[in-house]
């Protein structure tokens, strides 16, 4: 096996070997389907390397400092959060139902007994691929393949746990759902989140994983599959709030069906270094989405996001705006593609990146694109990068606005335009908040 | 109220090239002074100098509000002493609404030693003062959602700033060129709300090359500015003389400041061939 510079440490890995893959099994009380389908994706992720770095996904990533010998996997363990690990999705809002994992482990699960009468669940996966065993087998990694790479294989192989939402047909869930996804300090969470919607159903869900304090250290390689059926309806927030010396790892992947839609809010603010594949298959003819990006970074934080928004029938619309705000020496790279097939027409793509350097230090990499293979198409992309411009620092500040106060408020300005667009206002504020809380003061 | 703003020998370079050459202004509480020069004479400067704009280097001088010291005071300081600028071309801040902006600006101006992070005059209380305000001024209500200058039409901009400066009641107004991009009835509408809202509540620098602005807000003092020097103080009829016969009289009467005025306007020297 070949090893590149960029991954040589990662190899080093006795914590996540073959002896610990085997007590997985053995500790775990999985169906059948489900231990075979984690043997083979344990062969792949033995058989094939670490990302290129050359690879067009991962030159713009740094791996250089993980090792993987320094954390172990959860195998099974239940422990109680860490005092001061925060939820901010919560606050104002009247829920329907709730899962809570800690290190990858669902510890407390909650649902309404009238939507449970409805058929709705809303439960740990581990426990759902045992009690809803043909259900979660039909759909858990029906939409990332173990084979996209090392990351993936080994979250497929050695998944802890994780959240399920399946709502029947024709049931409309009003009442958000709130997921959160816990980390102590040091730890690994190798959660795995299903969420099916039958024909005409609709929900709200609300994600968010933390970690104990903005220090804290770990490692999340996870998974995320939103499978809409036809008429259905989906909004989707995931607030991405771990310690600042965490690595984040994640396929995250929705395939939209007949005349439904999905809004899915993405708010990046924490981890040391992440990298998301973040694809949406608009697979059949009237599928919308609209996908809401905010990223702020700071500190050497790197944050890399490929998306790929993948037109496969005629008559869809796919909107994706990213916004991310640089602080101090951060970076973040955005590489965003259209991907129309044959016979997609009609098909309306829209993808925009924008980025506001706040010092001179930070970078931000945008790098759109189409592959389009159909002829009667709508595609449209741009981004831009800047510094935040002193011209309106001055023009605030001559109206009273101390200099902090001003670049606070035009880093509010700059993420408006995507707030204007999530229609949840408890999201618009708790995001604004968190945003706020994360912009240094500038002297 | 007494309040004083004086200006001694003020010298100004933008990028190390010197624009203001020793300009003498005191302003009270209370007056309307018209400043007016031809296009490039540095009155935008002197402005922005006061205001405070980080590229106008004070190479010599002061400026003084009553006791305090201007020239050490950043933009927001000097904002919250009292001093206002409507800008010639005021910027749009994207994403930002103008109820929230003009709510913040303020409570800054009116709490001056408010500390980032404590609370902002109530939201009921403000929006009420707002509405007075904007109906006073014959503002679309609709104004204050939209976003800070964002889109605004250049007439709509000024009286944005207009506005402004109603909900800050500074002590000293400095109004650049608040009259130029409005249509005739715009113009009278502007030189009625500065009346209104400035007139005695303030001291007044209205640069201006109209006669509307002045005729509803007549100066005490006119002064005229060439080549980055006031070269000349007179009173309204000086105002009215200028917008008749423009500055033929003032360019020949003032040589070097005429000289200092071409150059500053002087396009770089084309490369010899
Ligand atoms: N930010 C700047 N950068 C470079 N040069 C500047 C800057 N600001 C002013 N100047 C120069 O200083 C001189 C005076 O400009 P200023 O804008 O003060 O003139 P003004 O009297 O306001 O003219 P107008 O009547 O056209 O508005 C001009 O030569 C101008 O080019
Ligand atoms: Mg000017």
């Amino acid at each position: 096996m070949t090893t590149s510079a960029m991954t040589d440490k990662l190899d080093s890995t006795e914590t996540f070997g073959q002896p610990a893959f085997d007590r997985l099994l053995e500790k775990r009380i999985d169906p059948a389907w489900l231990t075979a389908k984690r043997k083979q994706a344990w062969e792949v992720f033995q058989s094939i390397d670490w990302p290129n770095p050359r690879d067009e996904n991962w030159m713009r990533s740094e791996l250089r400092g993980l090792r993987l010998s320094k954390f172990a996997p959860n195998i099974d363990e239940s422990v109680e959060i860490a005092e001061g690990t925060p939820v901010r999705l919560l606050e104002g809002v009247d829920v329907s139902a709730g899962l809570r994992s800690v290190n990858g482990v669902v510890v407390s699960e909650s649902l309404d007994e009238g939507l449970a009468a409805q058929g709705v669940v809303v439960g740990s996966l581990s426990r759902c691929a045992r009690d809803h065993s043909a259900l979660v087998e039909r759909y858990l990694h029906s939409l990332i393949c173990p084979k996209s790479d090392r990351f993936a294989a080994l979250q497929a192989a050695m998944w802890s746990d994780g959240y399920f939402v399946y709502v029947p047909r024709n049931v409309r869930v009003e009442k958000p759902i709130h997921l959160h996804s816990a980390m102590g300090d040091g730890q690994v969470d190798l959660s795995h989140t299903l969420i099916v919607l039958e024909s005409g159903a609709e929900a709200t869900v609300l994600f968010e994983s933390s970690s104990p304090d903005v220090t804290a250290k770990g490692l999340h390689c996870g998974g995320v599959e939103l499978i809409q059926h036809g008429n259905s309806h989906l909004r989707y927030v995931n607030l991405q709030d771990w310690g600042k010396g965490c690595w984040h790892f994640a396929h995250q992947r929705a395939s939209v069906g007949r005349d439904s839609q999905l809004q899915w809010t993405v708010a990046a603010m924490g981890a040391k270094f992440a990298q998301v594949d973040q694809r949406v298959e608009l697979v059949e003819p009237g599928a919308r989405s609209q996908v809401n990006g905010v990223m702020f970074t700071q500190d050497r934080q790197h944050l890399v996001y490929n998306t790929l928004q993948h037109h496969k029938a005629p008559h869809c619309t796919s909107d994706f705006l990213y916004k991310s705000v640089l602080q101090d020496r951060s970076r973040t790279v955005w590489r965003g593609m259209i991907k129309v097939s044959e016979g997609a027409q009609k098909t309306d793509g829209y993808q925009r990146n924008d980025n506001l350097m706040l010092s001179d230090a930070a970078r931000a990499d945008s790098i759109p694109g189409l592959e389009i293979n159909a002829d009667d198409v709508r595609c449209t992309h741009g981004s831009t990068s800047g510094r935040v411009d002193e011209e309106l620092i001055f023009y605030a500040q001559s109206r009273g606005f101390t200099r902090s106060e001003a670049i606070r408020m035009i880093v509010t300005g700059f993420f408006q335009q995507i707030f204007d667009r999530i229609t949840i206002q408890t999201v618009r504020e708790a995001l604004g908040a968190a945003i706020a809380r994360q912009v240094r003061q500038y002297e | 109220m007494s309040h004083i703003l004086q200006i001694e020998n003020l010298h100004v370079s933008v990028n190390d090239k010197p624009i203001l050459r020793g300009v003498n202004l005191v302003i009270k509480f209370g007056e309307t002074h018209a400043l007016m020069g031809p296009n490039g004479s540095g009155k935008s400067t002197l402005g922005l100098a006061i205001a405070g704009h980080p590229n106008y280097q004070i190479t010599q001088g002061s400026i003084k509000l009553d006791d305090a010291n201007l020239t050490e005071m950043e933009a927001d300081e000097r904002s919250r002493a009292g001093v206002f600028m409507a800008f010639q071309r005021p910027v749009a801040i994207p994403g930002v609404k103008t109820a929230d902006f003009l709510r913040h600006a303020a409570t800054n101006v009116r709490r001056p030693d408010r500390k980032e992070g404590q609370d902002l005059i109530p939201m009921r209380e403000f929006r009420k003062e707002l509405k007075s305000k904007m109906e006073q001024l014959k503002i679309d209500p609709d104004f204050a959602r939209r976003y800070v200058n964002d889109g605004f039409s250049g007439g709509e901009m000024k009286r944005a700033e207009i506005l402004t400066m109603a909900m800050l009641s500074p002590k000293f107004a400095i109004l650049d060129e608040t009259d130029s991009g409005l249509d005739a009835d715009a113009v009278r509408l502007a030189s009625a709300s500065i009346a209104e809202i400035g007139r005695d509540k303030m001291g007044l620098l209205i640069i201006t090359h109209h006669d509307k602005l002045l005729e509803h807000n007549p100066p005490q003092f006119t002064h005229v500015m060439l080549g980055g020097r006031i070269v000349e103080t007179g009173g309204a009829e000086l105002a009215r003389e200028l917008h008749d016969q423009g500055y033929d009289r003032i360019r020949k009467s003032y040589p070097d400041a005429e000289a200092a005025n071409q150059q500053m306007l002087a396009k770089e020297e084309p490369l010899a061939v």
